[in-house]
């Protein structure tokens, strides 16, 4: 809360700064007896601008480094055994150094270095706190002082505002690709990790997953407890069954939509059918754990086939209704982007508005459909509540959709959910996992966005 | 107006309509509250290129769609009045729309082959229709087709070629093609060389005119030279109005009524 | 007219015909009748769950428990003075297994609110065990529930008595989470989606709206602004798991930003929705046509006086609509926050952004995952009380789109 009140002291120095700048140019220009350059505002806006930015970079470096700064110095207080200790077993130190700061209870009998470190640790954030707001507020009153009394008739003050309004918005849009580069960096650091305790082939193209017997860091490796091939086969499986859903009744509601439905029945329809993808996945997952699972499980018993109760079946049934408005809308956009001549030659010539349908427009919109579909195959991939939810844990190698399977989302979650330590490989098998997840999602997306490109292209 | 155009192609008499191969009665077209017909009434010969002209706007597109219930597709568009071919009326009669569509083909503005082979598109009507019991069939429909479209010269080693590979000319050449694929009985041409380059529109002319020894044509053209060169009669909208409907060379030298001339002669258009 | 064959060809084209539009129709019912059955479940499963069991016990305020704070004493010679034939040592355990273990908390408020109470006999209503709960709204009888049979008995005397009722449950909306049914509520869960939902909404906006904005009427048409425009159209399509084992990487391994926090959550989330908040600022950015801006630079504006005056006020509208939709997506969001360990048990509302938390979804996933009956209701409610949230922004943005809708 001190942080707010920190960032809202900085927001009035900025007003303040606004303020002055335009009174001081309106004064200064009446004293010089000449037009300002700019319209007060911009003077206003470069006294805000030069306040306010200084400020919030000190701010956020703050947010950003302040617990890493902090870390490290306790680290550097404790006494050498402690210091001496391997990577993973200080993480856990520090986590209950923090938590006895924070007063919760720890895991371990607390000795007088852990309540010394505590103190520092307690000491080194009440000062970071202190020294962050005394930083920012010099930086505000310093920045708005200097620009204030560089504030004169022939300053170029809207130039100036505008060229740094523009390399904010520059700046802005770098986001996106340090996401991109975040993600690829992390995952590969992490990955790579692993793979010096995992072999690569063996995680690619072995075929047992068991990381649960290889929790110490000696026993990693001896056995082959990192093949993914059955988590693959899995996600496939699901995969499978979900398009198996979600394909044709996506496809023809898209159909249906775009080529018979009266105007007024489509606008009923079409959100009705969007609100299917608005619907958070955990509570697919709840309804797939909770209804559809004990139904097709029931059903199976009725059938005399053994449907287990975590059954891909389950998940995928329910992944796919999710599914079905991703199909059904691009699918219905590609089928409407179709030229009416199209449709107009093939009526015109007699034909039923099936066989047009059939025979000119789904063909003409083939691509646009398939990279639709390719963009719904990964997104069923990627789909991780409905399975960690719906499907099991067991990391069976079956095609059979009676069984159960688990995937490489679920995997995940199971990785790196509950205690964990960072550096030990059952944690980074998580990210291979995620490596290899992002990988192909990405390779899909781009093949989908590509074709869906070309056929946009094609008709605009 | 109305009542002033009447006797200028009230001439269509009862002798006429039962010679005509397409004949309409007071047809009045909405699109919704909007009347864009009104009380259109012609008889259209066999073997004929008949041409409808007027300024944009003028309701002759939407005629020429009446005649082989194109208009049907669209939502808000209702039609009275009555179109009789061959003396059936295709409205009441129960006709299908599909057999009918059959026996009136049509060809449109802009080009518009199927993204599919040259091949396919001409023979996409038989095989819909079911006219061919064989390949062998089938493929002799293709070639007449293309033969009499004037084009097979110029695709007979490229039928497996996509039909959007073509030029504009040669793309409205085969659409025609696919028209007559079906053998139909009258062939709706919607300006059908207005996306086209003079040199490809003359040859399309010339086909039109070559077709008329087996079909009944029906052209829109916002071309008054067009008209003159291919048709033999003439009818020319106004304000969803026919205003004149005559032997083409007595509409362009002699139309009686002063709004065909003032078209005609360019005061408007 | 037509011959036979003709005739029957086209009668089995018009059945053709007729199949395929079915189908369609078919495909619509379906997914319809999927989105029914779904929200029927879940409706039908938690609307039991704003109601709580109630149990009535006369209960003697005596001044020595009260001293030493013992006011789970209180309840427990409340319920062994209704049933005085309860003698033996395990019985009385079972008897006390009616109510829940938390009664005592009210009996603490009454006193400390009014100490005049000490001495008297007051009838008190005490919230029932969960066990108890089930049996009253009939999702267990008596029998089938894990009531034992003398509760069960215990119980029918008192609903003899009229003294159990059923009470509005203002516990599952003011409670954090609890491993006792009776006294988990959402209330933690929902503070820690709104902190995380203001994280994400004062980050993705201005940084979408920026981007939207130089990428749309700044950027120059080269290599580079490309290669943002395709890294954001395939961020947009990433695995949201992916992001939380960004966050996890950089956040929390790399920047040791606290665990649980919503503050990380929120970063997170703000990664995950920039994207979609860009793309659609972009969409409503290239829907204000040029001619708007050639007639403000004609007039002598330079391009961010366009972008201010003219363009981003027209095009607000469909900026906020898409980022009302994006957040609304990713306060739905569960699995980017399972990684930066928004799932741990947290009783305590947050009262800041780096308190730890957990959300609304991860509470539905936390409490899916917990064996007792009386979790099934509180999970769909809870389910209830998040589509509800997610409903009112989407018609908040359908209703923003109505109105300002434009036409040019």
């Amino acid at each position: 809360m001190q942080l707010l009140a920190l960032v809202a002291t900085l927001l009035l120095l900025s007003a303040v700064g606004f303020h002055l700048g335009r009174r001081r140019a309106a004064a200064r220009s009446a004293a010089a007896d000449r037009r300002p350059h700019s319209l007060p505002v911009y003077y206003g806006s470069y006294v805000a601008l030069w306040s306010g930015l200084p400020a919030l970079v000190v701010l956020l470096g703050w947010l950003a480094f302040e617990p890493l700064v902090v870390r490290s110095l306790v680290v550097d207080s404790l006494p050498p055994v402690a210091r001496e200790l391997s990577p993973e077993r200080l993480g856990l130190l520090v986590n209950d150094v923090r938590n006895l700061a924070a007063g919760v209870v720890t895991s371990r009998d607390v000795d007088p270095d852990m309540a010394a470190a505590a103190e520092t640790y307690l000491r080194l954030k009440r000062l970071g706190a202190v020294a962050v707001g005394v930083l920012s507020l010099a930086a505000a009153i310093g920045g708005l002082g200097l620009a204030l009394r560089r504030v004169r008739p022939e300053l170029r003050a809207r130039n100036a505002v505008e060229k740094l309004v523009e390399r904010l918005l520059i700046g802005a849009s770098t986001i996106a690709i340090f996401t991109t580069v975040g993600i690829v960096l992390s995952l590969l650091f992490e990955s790579i990790r692993f793979f010096n305790a995992v072999p690569i082939h063996e995680f690619l193209f072995g075929l047992e997953w068991s990381p649960q017997t290889a929790i110490r860091s000696d026993q990693v490796g001896s056995s082959g407890a990192f093949g993914a091939v059955p988590l693959f086969a899995g996600t496939f499986l699901i995969s499978l069954i979900a398009m198996a859903v979600a394909m044709p009744v996506g496809l023809f509601s898209a159909i249906y939509m775009a080529e018979y439905a009266p105007h007024r029945l489509r606008a009923v329809i079409k959100p009705l059918l969007e609100v299917l993808a608005g619907i958070p996945t955990v509570v697919y997952g709840f309804f797939a754990a909770l209804t559809v699972a004990p139904l097709l499980r029931d059903a199976g018993t009725m059938l005399g086939l053994g449907v287990s109760s975590e059954s891909a079946l389950a998940a995928g049934v329910v992944m796919g209704i999710m599914i079905i408005p991703y199909v059904s809308s691009i699918a219905d956009d590609v089928i409407t982007a179709v030229p009416r001549s199209l449709r107009e030659a093939s009526l015109g010539l007699g034909a039923t508005h099936s066989e047009t349908i059939r025979q000119v427009v789904l063909p003409a919109a083939l691509p646009g459909i398939v990279g639709g579909l390719l963009l719904a195959v990964s997104r069923a991939i990627g789909e991780t509540m409905i399975v960690v939810m719906a499907a099991g844990m067991a990391a069976n190698l079956t095609a059979n959709p009676f069984e159960t399977v688990t995937t490489v989302t679920v995997q995940i979650v199971t990785l790196l959910v509950g205690d964990q330590e960072f550096d030990s490989p059952k944690t980074l098998a998580a990210f291979a996992l995620g490596l290899v997840l992002f990988l192909v999602t990405l390779a899909l997306n781009v093949a989908a966005l590509q074709v869906v490109k070309r056929f946009r292209e094609q008709y605009d | 107006m109305n009542v002033a155009s009447k006797p200028a192609m009230g001439q269509a008499t009862l002798e006429d309509r039962r010679s005509a191969k397409v004949s309409a009665r007071d047809v009045d077209v909405f699109y919704g509250a909007k009347q864009a017909l009104k009380s259109v009434s012609i008889d259209i010969r066999p073997n004929e290129v008949t041409a409808l002209i007027g300024p944009s706007g003028c309701g002759k597109s939407t005629f020429l769609r009446c005649l082989n219930r194109m208009n049907d597709l669209i939502e808000t568009c209702r039609v009275a009045g009555s179109i009789w071919l061959d003396g059936e009326d295709i409205y009441t009669s129960g006709l299908d729309p599909v057999l009918l569509r059959a026996r009136v083909g049509m060809v449109f503005q802009k080009p518009n082959p199927f993204p599919k082979t040259i091949y396919d598109n001409v023979a996409y009507g038989p095989r819909i229709h079911g006219l061919a019991r064989s390949r062998a069939e089938l493929d002799e429909i293709v070639m007449t087709s293309l033969e009499k479209a004037g084009l097979i010269d110029e695709v007979k080693d490229r039928l497996q070629e996509q039909g959007t590979g073509l030029s504009g000319g040669q793309q409205q050449r085969l659409c025609i093609a696919r028209a007559i694929a079906v053998s139909p009985e009258v062939i709706l041409m919607d300006e059908p060389c207005s996306a086209l380059d003079p040199i490809a529109t003359a040859k399309v002319e010339e086909l039109i005119d070559e077709l008329r020894q087996r079909f009944t044509i029906v052209i829109v053209t916002h071309s008054m030279q067009q008209a003159a060169r291919v048709s033999q009669r003439t009818g020319f909208f106004h304000l969803g109005e026919l205003v004149e409907c005559g032997e083409t060379e007595q509409i362009f030298t002699n139309p009686r009524h002063k709004l065909t001339q003032g078209y005609i002669t360019g005061r408007f258009g | 007219m037509i011959d036979e064959r003709t005739a029957r060809r086209l009668a089995r084209r018009h059945a053709a015909e007729r199949r395929f539009k079915l189908y369609g129709m078919a495909s619509v019912a379906v997914a319809l009748a999927f989105l029914v059955a779904l929200l029927v479940t879940i409706v039908g499963k938690g609307y039991t769950a704003f109601a709580q069991t109630e149990i009535a016990v006369e209960v003697s305020f005596d001044a020595g428990p009260v001293k030493e704070g013992d006011f789970a004493g209180l309840v427990k010679s409340a319920l062994a003075a209704r049933f005085p034939e309860v003698t033996a040592r395990n019985d009385k355990r079972e008897l006390f297994g009616l109510i829940s273990s938390g009664a005592d908390r009210v009996l603490r408020d009454m006193v400390q609110d009014d100490p005049g109470l000490v001495g008297q006999k007051r009838v008190v209503t005490l919230l029932a065990s969960d066990d108890v709960d089930m049996v009253v709204k009939g999702h267990v009888t008596a029998q089938s529930g894990r009531l034992t049979a003398p509760q069960a008995e215990w119980l029918a005397s008192l609903r003899q008595t009229g003294a159990v009722s059923l009470g509005f449950n203002t516990t599952f909306f003011t409670a954090g989470d609890s491993r006792e049914p009776e006294l988990a509520g959402v209330g933690g869960a929902v503070v820690g989606s709104l902190f995380a939902m203001v994280v994400t909404l004062c980050l993705a906006f201005p940084l979408g709206v920026s981007t939207a904005v130089y990428l749309e009427e700044f950027a120059p048409k080269n290599r580079w602004t490309e290669l943002i425009e395709v890294n954001i159209n395939n961020l947009a399509a990433v695995p949201s798991i992916v992001f939380g084992l960004l966050g996890l990487a950089l956040f929390l391994n790399f920047l040791n930003m606290p665990r649980s926090a919503p503050l990380v959550g929120g970063l997170v989330l703000t990664l995950m929705s920039l994207p979609v908040i860009i793309i659609a600022s972009r969409a409503a950015l290239k829907a204000v046509p040029p001619s708007i801006r050639e007639a403000a630079r004609g007039l002598g504006a330079s391009r961010l006086q366009v972008v201010t005056h003219h363009v981003l006020p027209l095009a607000m509208p469909g900026i906020l609509t898409g980022t009302i939709i994006a957040t609304a997506h990713a306060i739905g969001e569960t699995a980017p926050l399972l990684m930066i360990g928004m799932v741990a048990f947290i009783v305590d509302i947050p009262a800041g952004f780096l308190d730890p938390a957990t959300v609304l979804p991860v509470q539905v996933y936390l409490w899916a995952d917990s064996p007792e009956r009386a979790f099934v209701e509180r999970t769909s409610a809870a389910i209830m009380i998040l589509l509800a949230f997610l409903a009112v922004m989407n018609l908040l943005a359908i209703v923003l789109r109505k109105k300002f809708e434009r036409r040019w």
